[in-house]
């Protein structure tokens, strides 16, 4: 098996939109059992490595891989199926549904076609037990039943991951998962996440909460202009003088 | 005979474009299919042929149902598009749907069921042009269509309600901050978009002679599928897309029977959707907008 | 029963398919303006069935409602390509070319229209319609519909949390016209005379009009609609000229004061709650 391989990879992959290259031959892998962070400027190509990632957009040129096998140009929801789950950076949660629904809805469909159009509250407790597991994790059960668009902000990031974790994943990516999240509920977050990668999940990030990122990640990989300047554990990125300069470069025109 | 048939094809293809335009002037500007147009249209002709009927000329018929259907049509954009104008674009469609069925019901209630006719003599006169003819009535719709056609540019590109419309199709929220007054540019347009769907109801009923309740639907509906055919996002494809439909449509009469008619018109509407979206003769393919 | 009254219950059993056809559609954000053209392929071909083969009428139905379903896949894909207005006016061309293929083709006698078909009797709509509501109130609680919803809400999302939209949009509009198609066939076998002219834009937009009003987000909302567009016309018998007149306003009214209809989520909920907590 590819078990001990990268569980994503990038190879050589461009993507242009319109006359803009957005990204240039991006090459980089995500190793199994660890939290990596994708950081850099704004503009710089991160969301867009996501959008390939999971098939929202079609790739130029180069080849993505998961756990060894070419995901190029497959449809998300394959990709989603084939084991990798994603949350947005403007949450996108279903306007009609409740936090337990959307928790229900992701689940990859197991067994029998007609479980699946049975109402779920007449069989299916697996289904269920899935649900209450996901919620669990997020600290979410206590607004079940909240139309999840109504909520706060920082619980609405909640949900999406949520719902992302009941697809079932094995590499989840996360789009800027703490904005708009106050300090406590980031640090919260930060021990759910440190709990679901001790118990088997890839993680791979955005995120713009930079000591967030460096307490957090185990590798980085560092974007700018759609080409990587840097990558190395958070201290290596950290020291890293071209990091240095594309950060205080922007500090010193902001 | 072609020559003949290709001038009947004409004046269809006039009125086609008239009510067309006025789909597109909403449609192209804001993104909203008002379907009420279809029997503004029909309500237009009735006021027209009304008047025509009561002995008056044709000219001051086309002024009434034009300030009548305008009038109408102003009602349709505060009650049924202003308090939806950013609902999802189905809803306004619906409300604009729910005019439609007041205007037909109200038509056919004040005038019943049966074609209202205008007076035959009204047709007598003729012009020939070697072997065809033409009477003097289709060279009023010509001539009227083209009038207004040429109003209508005329406003669009010369005038600062022709720059407020085109700010606004362009963006609403910018428009509104370089002080286009752009609720007043919607009702223009709404009006605008009246006063030629009620000329064209006239001009219908002189092509055909009469006028029913349900020519809302049987052409008004057709005049969607030229706007579709011009471009939907491009006011005006429809000038080349209205008498070239006008014409297949009587060209099929001719060689395929009456049966082919309808399905020839929506089936090339459909195909425009799916396959050219941005109309037979658009340029540039512009993706999912308005959508 | 009076055979007044029945007429007019099966008119609404009738009704309440067309309605649920135009609602299992729209429940994933696909507005259909031409559903009744599925109802006339239903009809007519349920009609040959048993007019011109003998077939029993129940498996006349069943044939018809699977073909029209196909046909529903085979009209769903290309519909995928187009959204909101795009789509609808796509369908209502495509409604307006099979009535007029209907018209204009003799072996379904054209204008003349088609006759012969022996009648039904109004519990056996019924038993069809209530059927039919009872399925999708069912389904409306399971997994798959929550699928349908996600698709509605947010296209895009829901395939990047692993739905696949192309397949539930383009089944919604299988199982619609499926719907719309077993309509059909019982309307010809109820009217006992069928004409294109039953099945033009009216018909389509007075499918949409019973969901709009009655309720667009819970299929019952369909039966509210369906019984409101049958029986109050009835009721105001004075005002029979101006029936129209009022639906169109109070479509207006309906959209502007409360957009999800009648009949909503949370009055079904509270009805049906009420309803299962009585001994």
């Amino acid at each position: 098996m590819s078990s001990v391989g990268p569980l994503l990879t990038f190879a050589g992959v461009t993507k242009r939109f319109g006359g803009i290259v957005a990204l240039n031959e991006l090459s980089f892998a995500v190793r199994p059992g660890q939290i990596v962070g994708l950081i850099g400027p704004n503009g710089a190509g991160k969301t867009t490595v996501f959008n390939l990632a999971t098939g929202a957009y079609p790739v130029n040129a180069g080849d993505i891989l998961f756990e060894g096998r070419s995901i190029t140009d497959a449809p998300p929801h394959r990709i989603v199926r084939s084991g990798m789950a994603r949350t947005f950076q403007n949450i996108r949660l279903f306007r009609s549904m409740t936090v337990w629904e959307h928790v229900m809805v992701a689940q990859p469909t197991k067994g029998s076609g007609l479980r699946h159009v049975l109402p779920s509250s007449w069989g299916d407790p697996a289904a269920r037990e899935r649900a209450e597991r996901a919620l669990s994790v997020l600290d979410l059960g206590g607004v079940r039943d909240r139309i999840a668009a109504t909520l706060p902000y920082g619980l609405q990031r909640k949900v999406e991951i949520a719902r992302a974790l009941s697809a079932e994943p094995r590499l989840l990516l996360l789009d800027e998962p703490v904005a708009g999240m106050t300090h406590g509920e980031a640090t919260d977050l930060r021990d759910t996440l440190l709990r679901l990668c001790a118990g088997g999940l890839t993680i791979f990030m955005i995120e713009h909460d930079m000591p967030f990122v460096m307490k957090l990640c185990d590798y980085l990989y560092v974007l700018d202009f759609g080409s990587l300047i840097a990558e190395g554990t958070p201290d290596a990125v950290r020291r890293n003088p071209v990091v240095l300069e594309v950060y205080l470069g922007k500090e010193a025109h902001a | 005979m072609l020559l003949q048939q290709v001038i009947n094809g004409l004046t269809l293809g006039a009125v086609y474009t008239l009510i067309a335009l006025s789909f597109s002037l909403v449609m192209g500007i804001l993104g909203v299919l008002n379907l009420a147009i279809a029997d503004l249209f029909m309500l237009g002709g009735y006021f027209g042929l009304t008047v025509v009927i009561g002995g008056h000329s044709v000219w001051l018929a086309i002024a009434c149902a034009m300030v009548g259907a305008a009038i109408l049509a102003f009602v349709v954009e505060r009650v049924a598009y202003r308090p939806l104008r950013d609902a999802p674009v189905i809803m306004p469609l619906l409300s604009t749907i729910g005019f439609s069925i007041i205007f037909q019901n109200v038509a056919l209630n004040l005038w019943g069921s049966d074609p209202l006719q205008l007076p035959d003599e009204l047709f007598d006169e003729r012009i020939a042009i070697g072997p065809a003819s033409v009477g003097v009535m289709q060279v009023v719709v010509l001539a009227v269509a083209i009038i207004l056609v040429a109003a209508l540019a005329a406003i669009v590109q010369k005038t600062w309600l022709g720059r407020g419309l085109r700010a606004v199709a362009e963006n609403w929220d910018v428009a509104r901050l370089l002080g286009v007054p752009a609720s007043r540019v919607v009702s223009a347009a709404f009006i605008l978009s009246g006063l030629l769907s009620g000329a064209a109801g006239v001009l219908i009923g002189l092509h055909y002679s009469a006028i029913t309740p349900f020519t809302g639907v049987d052409t008004g509906l057709k005049a969607i599928a030229v706007m579709v055919v011009g471009g939907v996002n491009r006011i005006w494809g429809v000038l080349i897309a209205g008498p070239l439909i006008g014409i297949i449509e009587v060209m099929s009469i001719v060689y395929g029977g009456s049966a082919a008619r309808d399905m020839v018109v929506y089936g090339l509407m459909i195909l425009v959707l799916l396959v050219r979206p941005q109309g037979l003769l658009g340029g540039t393919r512009t993706e999912g907008q308005r959508v | 029963m009076s055979t007044y009254v029945a007429g007019l219950l099966a008119d609404v059993g009738i009704g309440l398919l067309g309605g649920l056809s135009v609602y299992i559609i729209l429940a994933t954000g696909q507005l259909s303006l031409g559903n009744a053209a599925f109802m006339a392929v239903g009809a007519y071909l349920c009609a040959a069935l048993t007019v011109l083969l003998n077939l029993p009428l129940t498996a006349a139905l069943v044939i018809a409602a699977a073909a029209t379903g196909v046909m529903g896949i085979v009209v769903g894909f290309p519909a995928l390509r187009l959204r909101g207005i795009y789509l609808a006016m796509a369908t209502l061309g495509f409604g307006e070319m099979t009535r007029s293929f209907f018209l204009n083709f003799g072996f379904t006698g054209g204008a003349n229209g088609f006759h012969g078909m022996q009648p039904v009797s109004t519990l056996y709509i019924w038993a069809w319609a209530a059927g039919v509501l009872v399925l999708v109130t069912v389904l409306e609680r399971s997994r798959l519909w929550l699928e349908l919803r996600a698709v509605n809400d947010d296209e895009v999302a829901s395939g990047l949390v692993g739905l696949n939209a192309t397949a539930i949009k383009v089944g919604a509009f299988g199982f619609g016209a499926a719907v719309a198609g077993l309509g059909g066939g019982l309307f010809a076998h109820h009217r006992l005379y069928i004409e294109p002219a039953d099945f033009g834009f009216e018909k389509s937009v007075e499918m949409v009009l019973m969901v709009i009003l009655g309720g667009s987000t819970v299929a019952p909302g369909a039966l509210i609609g369906s019984a409101l567009l049958t029986i109050l016309p009835e009721a105001l018998r004075v005002l029979v000229d101006w029936r129209f007149t009022g639906f169109g306003a109070l479509l207006i009214l309906v959209l502007l004061f409360r957009r999800q209809g009648i009949l909503d989520r949370h009055l079904w909920r509270r009805l049906a709650g009420r309803r299962g907590a009585a001994p």
